[in-house]
């Protein structure tokens, strides 16, 4: 018996993979990313003492512009568009430092540094005054419920047609592949941007989380989103033969996801390393978004680096997923009939 | 309207599938596929639906709205109701409104699947099952109907039935292939394929085929060599290729199963002597 477990376990790469590979996986995300603590936060010091504030700053702030003309507006701006985690604002009393509330740790460990003056800098913490972490969460799971609708529950529906024989069925009937891709993929769509209102709209009842900014860019970054994840699903099922397989490469894809988006740890506390995983992570851009918009009332101008990157993403992941999946449903031709 | 497929053969990787292989599948008539597992039967019939590209030859086959496909696996939708999924193939088809809904009824009917239109597919008999995919199949009418094992894991009384629906197909003008593991099947259908190794043993009528078989077929309960004989009941079927059987031996007549058989082992024993 033992024998037998053995020889279908060294034939089942994937539970193989996921024998070896998780424990390595969750050792080098715990080890280099699983880290709160923020060792250096990026500041604006403006105003007429800006220069002299700034020098005067402990070795937390790295400070990236120093502008004596600019003014407290400026100063929430630079905020606003999430160039900075502070900023400083110096005129003829005590200078205020902006924090970022939205950027939880960053946000604690300014608290932390700008009490420790005793009243030399006065601190004021926007988009999340009483630094609430579900004011944080609340977006980041908003863009995790769509990960799991377009990853896991795709992949699933997608692979039980396989399983049930039903897709060489959809093959042979007069629907072209793009139709029946579109048919599969729209009710999950739809249900994904469903679940996402009602995850929003209990988050701000529940937990007050604010919405300040505009809902049309909210729902283009979450539909753009949706297509990365829901390509990511099409692409699962064209890699598996049964659900259970779709489940445990989906899970592959869900683990670094969650850890590594910055939704649990911050992206700048975790070690080169393994950062850079971070920023190949669909979740890690929707994450910037959803909390620009939710929270701090961002628009396009300021969050288009992201939109961009997650245009890329979709339109890749979408892409190749998609042509995988067409080719299931008409193959190739070695010779014209 | 003849279809089929001339000279066709089709390797995946390493294997032959099928090899040269001629087939014509007139319309009105039911084309039984018989063969053993791995045969080609499966790739000779996802060729003709075009599931399968071949590496040479002619493939002649209706467009995807002129022909009907029952897959080996259960054809049907396990979520959805027999008339839901009749509905959806009907649609897939363009056939809607009025004119499906009159189809779908006609199909019910003639597949005693009427009391069971609201039933879920998952609730169904493996024979009921197979009896709505077939319908799905047939719901547009098509030109060409290709059956994959139709009656596989169906209890007798419902083969007949099934049968019944195929038959009726062929006699509205239909072109039916089909391929099957049960030979009493193959002998009733017009036109029988015997497939061995992805390549053509015999084809023809069943009388065609039993005409042209040559050789002898003895039995007894020992066979005098091992690797040309096969188990019948209690006996031993043994083929002789060149008529030169034993004296003491019984010579039969040989049915569909022996035929299928034998042809198989002349072409595995090239080579050995008889």
């Amino acid at each position: 018996m033992i024998v037998k477990e053995f020889r279908e376990l060294l034939r089942d790469r994937r539970t193989l993979g996921l024998l070896v590979g998780l424990p390595l996986i969750l050792l080098v995300i715990f080890g280099y990313a699983a880290n709160f603590y923020v060792d250096h936060v990026s500041a604006a010091v403006v105003g007429p003492q800006a220069e002299q504030v700034a020098a005067s700053l402990p070795e937390l702030f790295e400070v990236e512009t120093v502008d004596a003309d600019a003014t407290d507006a400026d100063a929430r701006d630079l905020l606003r568009d999430d160039e900075v985690d502070v900023a400083i604002v110096t005129g003829s009393g005590a200078p205020t430092a902006l924090i970022d509330g939205s950027n939880l740790f960053a946000a604690q460990t300014i608290l932390g540094a700008v009490n420790a003056t005793a009243g030399k800098i006065e601190p004021e913490v926007l988009y999340n005054p009483d630094l609430t972490t579900a004011w944080v969460m609340v977006p980041a799971i908003i863009g995790l419920i769509l990960t799991f609708i377009g990853t896991i529950v795709t992949s699933i529906g997608l692979v039980r047609e396989r399983e049930a024989g039903t897709l060489e069925q959809l093959a042979v009937m007069p629907i072209k592949p793009g139709t029946v891709i579109l048919g599969k993929i729209a009710p999950y769509f739809l249900l994904a941007a469903i679940d996402m209102a009602v995850v929003t709209v209990l988050g701000m009842l529940l937990f007050d989380v604010p919405f300040n900014g505009n809902v049309l860019v909210f729902a283009l970054g979450a539909a753009i989103f949706l297509f990365a994840v829901l390509g990511i699903g099409v692409f699962i099922s064209t890699i598996s033969q049964t659900a259970g397989q779709a489940i445990q490469s989906a899970f592959f894809v869900l683990l670094p996801q969650i850890l590594l988006s910055g939704m649990i740890f911050p992206l700048d506390a975790m070690a080169a390393g393994v950062r850079w995983i971070g920023y190949i992570l669909p979740l890690t851009y929707f994450t910037k978004i959803s909390q620009g918009v939710m929270l701090r009332g961002a628009g396009i101008d300021s969050l288009w680096p992201s939109f961009v990157v997650l245009t890329v993403m979709a339109v890749v992941i979408f892409t190749a997923a998609t042509l995988r999946f067409r080719r299931d449903l008409a193959p190739e031709r070695k010779v014209r009939a | 309207m003849t279809f089929g497929v001339e000279d066709v053969s089709v390797t995946f990787g390493d294997t032959t599938a099928l090899r040269d292989v001629t087939i014509e599948v007139p319309a009105g008539t039911v084309v039984a596929v018989v063969g053993g597992d791995g045969a080609g039967k499966t790739t000779l019939l996802r060729t003709l639906v075009r599931e399968a590209s071949p590496d040479a030859g002619r493939v002649s086959a209706p467009a995807k709205a002129e022909l009907g496909f029952l897959p080996a696996s259960s054809g049907s939708w396990a979520a959805l109701t027999v008339a839901q999924n009749l509905d959806f193939a009907a649609g897939a088809y363009g056939l809607t409104g009025a004119a499906r809904d009159e189809r779908r009824s006609e199909l019910l009917a003639a597949a005693d699947l009427t009391a069971a239109k609201d039933r879920l597919a998952s609730q169904l008999s493996g024979g009921m099952r197979r009896k709505l995919g077939f319908l799905m199949a047939i719901v547009h009418r098509p030109g060409l109907v290709v059956l994959d094992e139709p009656s596989t894991g169906v209890d007798p009384v419902s083969r007949v039935d099934l049968w019944r629906l195929i038959a009726q197909e062929a006699a509205s003008g239909a072109a039916v292939i089909m391929s099957t593991t049960y030979l009493d099947e193959a002998e009733r259908a017009g036109h029988l394929v015997v497939l061995d190794g992805g390549e053509v043993l015999v084809q023809g009528s069943y009388d065609e085929v039993r005409a042209t078989f040559s050789g002898t077929v003895t039995s007894a309960s020992t066979p005098v060599r091992e690797a040309w004989s096969w188990r019948r009941g209690h006996d031993r079927h043994e083929y002789w290729p060149d008529d030169d059987a034993s004296a003491d031996r019984e010579v039969v007549a040989p049915d569909l199963e022996d035929i299928v058989i034998a042809l198989s082992l002349v072409r595995r024993l090239a080579g050995v002597s008889a």
